[in-house]
């Protein structure tokens, strides 16, 4: 943490809760921090206004929400599905109708990234492929292959130049967006299991974070894994140098939490926040980045299946399995 | 002294009807065998009918969802995050994940509403391959078994219940041997693991085939003595065992999917379960009346919906193209498919995005032979919670099973004097899906 800090992760509390119908499954605060963008298990998107905890519904897509992105000024909002569609919102429209639906990938949208200069959004999925579209426009600017797995996540380098994408197995593949081929950068080991007697993969990047100097690449996911078809496995934080594709540090937690980290963030402080959900219970972490275990970590709840940064730093919000979006202060 | 067999008799004599319907069928060759068996209330037609008649079962292990395959519920509380999609019948729509089974839904049929009032993995897999509810110390045949016994002429060569699977190492709910029960060893499963034939062992080369037929005269006569002194099921089965072994060894090509077609190979993949398709093709061609196909896992309590994609994933294709197969080579009429589990999966979905055990309200799918095509039997509600229409269970489906490859299910076999009803005589078939 830097010497001018502005929060205190161990003042970490409950701030407002907002109720849903269904069990969330995502959440994004908007860049101005006007809204906060939930997915659940419903085929909406619900913005929540929390300043008024007004709640309406978009609808496009058809099925779950599990990603979603925005343009820098916050007036764009990029939400992916599990039904492989790619829809560009008017975030803050009165009743927001989609600017357009784009059938982005066969099977699921598994994450968004849009690019630090606003130019582009990519996307990558089940079909094993990332792609690049035209922010402004919505044109398929690039495909890339070179995966063999479910793509699970991806991020642009603080340049808008690169892009850093994870499957299934680990393995992270960076894109020069004037490149063909993928730079193989690392594989993260820790990331995959294969589980010999349910005879399938478990891992991937479930989340996925660039640290604020763009020196650092943050992989979320499970590790450890004794029983995949239990989740019987610990949560982890893989940290990968964009350069030279180096495994710095594996980020763990103190007492081996059984779950998933299902976000992460970069906090301007100086830390990584994470969230995990699983059978451990619902956590959030924070960690220095300079060793493996947490400096403080705060039971939630209920599990969390994704978490965002508010833009100012001094709150997080979880989506949680319990039909609950909750922020919390660090303040 | 002369010894008896442990029963007391006649097990591996004929009994009075058996001898008439041999002594009847023997010039077609349709006899069954050891301690001949014939259900009492079967005419003489319908079993010659029946002969020629086989059962291919895919078992899904592990309890597939029903949500994620053949009973969709999209856009409600427990339907996940898979849509449905129409198939090749109007009006019948399955889960996405199945887009190649889709095309060939005018040759199966669905059965929605199953309630097997059971989550135990073990107790399942026993109640639906035996279609009878688990009872401590009963032990019934298993399907493979009855239809063995059932369909398979005395002098086939070849065995008549196979069990094609992974090598050991899968949970043990995913069976490595089927029981024959009260049948006797003979039709009890063999088993193929990883899609490669049995490991045959030549005879030495320094053995001739003159020396061959004498040591053979040889065995033959000392376990003929033997047998005089100690005849049981077991015993019998033991020296069956030795000639199908030979005759395996002179048809060891009906196992090797090598001897398939390169395109053939490409079309059901390189997947161990596409190729256990393709070897269970090549055995109902070659006429064995029971072949299963184990496919696991699907005990998705832990991101059910990440894991369906990855079995589902392997499972569609090479079953579409099965299926396909059968039909286009003439097979299916005479062919039952069914796909079924041990039970399904929750509608519930829980907080690590898994679904747990549920006996309560699922699906089974059948096709071929005498099954109507295209059906769907029984309705569940909006979110599958509950069975709301035609209430079926494992009995219901192992009588429809074998009334649909002509089998009287609702009859008897008679096994050393005594009689032991084929199916659970407290059920019966889905007679709306015969046709």
């Amino acid at each position: 943490m830097t010497a001018n800090a502005t929060v205190n992760p161990q003042q970490t509390k409950l701030l407002q809760e907002y109720k849903l119908d269904r069990p969330l499954t995502a959440c994004h605060w908007d860049p101005q921090s006007r809204f906060i963008f939930c997915g659940a298990e419903d085929f909406l998107i619900h913005r929540i206004d929390p300043a008024s905890g007004e709640k309406i519904t978009l609808a496009a897509h058809d099925s779950w929400i599990r990603a979603f992105g925005s343009s820098s000024d916050g007036e764009t909002l990029y939400s992916g599905g599990y039904d492989g569609r790619l829809v560009f919102w008017p975030a803050c429209a009165a009743k927001p109708e989609p600017l357009r639906i784009l059938e982005a990938h066969q099977g699921w949208v598994r994450a968004i990234a849009v690019s630090p200069d606003g130019k582009h959004v990519a996307t990558c999925g089940n079909d094993r492929l990332v792609k690049v579209w035209d922010a402004a426009t919505g044109t398929l600017v690039r495909e890339f292959s070179g995966h063999a797995n479910h793509v699970y996540n991806l991020i642009y380098s603080q340049d808008s130049r690169q892009l850093f994408s994870c499957d299934l197995k680990g393995i992270v593949n960076a894109w020069a967006l004037d490149a063909d081929k993928p730079r193989a950068l690392v594989t993260v080991e820790q990331l995959h299991g294969y589980d010999t007697t349910f005879r399938a993969d478990i891992g991937g990047a479930r989340s996925i974070a660039l640290r604020g100097d763009g020196g650092q690449i943050a992989l979320g996911g499970i590790t450890k894994v004794s029983n995949a078809f239990a989740g019987v496995g610990e949560i982890i934080v893989a940290l990968v140098n964009p350069a030279d594709g180096k495994l710095d540090l594996v980020l763990q937690s103190k007492d081996k939490i059984t779950g998933t980290t299902w976000g992460l963030a970069w906090h301007p402080d100086g830390f990584w926040v994470g969230v995990s959900g699983g059978g451990g219970g619902g956590w959030l972490y924070f960690w220095k980045g300079d060793m493996a275990e947490e400096f403080f970590r705060l039971q939630l709840k209920n599990d969390g299946r994704g978490m965002s940064l508010s833009p100012d730093g001094k709150r997080v919000a979880v989506a949680h399995v319990d039909n609950h979006l909750r922020t919390y202060s660090l303040v | 002294m002369k010894r008896h067999h442990p029963c007391g008799s006649m097990e591996h004599g004929l009994s009075r009807r058996a001898f008439l319907n041999r002594t009847s069928l023997g010039s077609v060759g349709l006899a069954a065998g050891l301690g001949d068996i014939i259900t009492s209330r079967t005419t003489i037609a319908e079993q010659v009918q029946a002969k020629s008649k086989r059962v291919l079962n895919i078992f899904l292990h592990g309890g597939v969802s029903q949500l994620e395959t053949w009973d969709p519920k999209p856009n409600t509380d427990t339907g996940g995050p898979f849509r449905a999609i129409p198939t090749s019948v109007p009006g019948m729509h399955i889960c996405e994940l199945l887009p190649h089974t889709a095309k060939q839904m005018h040759r199966l049929s669905i059965v929605r509403s199953l309630d097997t009032k059971n989550g135990d993995h073990a107790r399942g897999v026993a109640e639906m391959t035996t279609g009878r509810g688990r009872m401590p110390g009963a032990d019934f045949p298993h399907l493979g078994a009855v239809t063995a016994r059932a369909l398979m002429p005395e002098t086939f060569v070849l065995p008549g219940h196979v069990l094609i699977r992974s090598s050991p190492g899968g949970r043990n709910v995913e069976s490595e041997f089927h029981s024959a029960a009260y049948l006797g060893p003979r039709y009890a499963s063999m088993a193929l693991y990883d899609a490669n034939p049995p490991k045959f062992e030549d005879r030495p080369s320094e053995i001739t085939d003159e020396a061959d037929v004498r040591r053979n005269a040889v065995r033959a006569r000392a376990n003929e003595r033997f047998l005089r002194r100690r005849r049981t099921a077991e015993t019998e089965a033991y020296n069956f065992s030795y000639d199908q072994a030979r005759e395996l060894l002179a048809n060891r090509h009906v196992f090797e999917i090598s001897r398939e077609s390169a395109s053939d190979q490409e079309r059901y993949g390189t997947s161990q379960f596409g190729k256990h398709c393709l070897l269970a093709r090549r055995l109902l061609e070659n006429g064995v009346p029971y072949v299963q196909v184990n496919h696991a896992d699907y005990d998705t309590h832990h991101e059910n919906f990440d894991f369906h994609i990855e079995q589902l994933g392997e499972f569609d294709q090479p079953f579409a193209t099965l299926v396909a197969d059968l039909a286009d080579r003439g097979l299916l009429a005479d062919t039952l498919i069914c796909v079924m589990s041990e039970f399904g999966r929750t509608p519930k979905i829980n907080k690590t995005y898994g679904r747990d055990h549920w006996g309560t309200a699922w699906s089974v799918v059948l096709g071929g032979s005498s099954i109507q095509p295209g059906a769907v039997i029984g309705k569940t509600n909006a979110n599958g919670t509950e069975v709301t229409d035609r209430v079926v269970d494992h009995g219901h489906i192992f009588h429809t099973i074998l009334q649909a490859v002509g089998v009287d299910s609702m009859g008897e076999f008679e096994i050393a004097g005594r009689t032991f009803p084929v199916a659970d005589p407290s059920r019966g078939a889905i007679a709306e899906l015969l046709t």
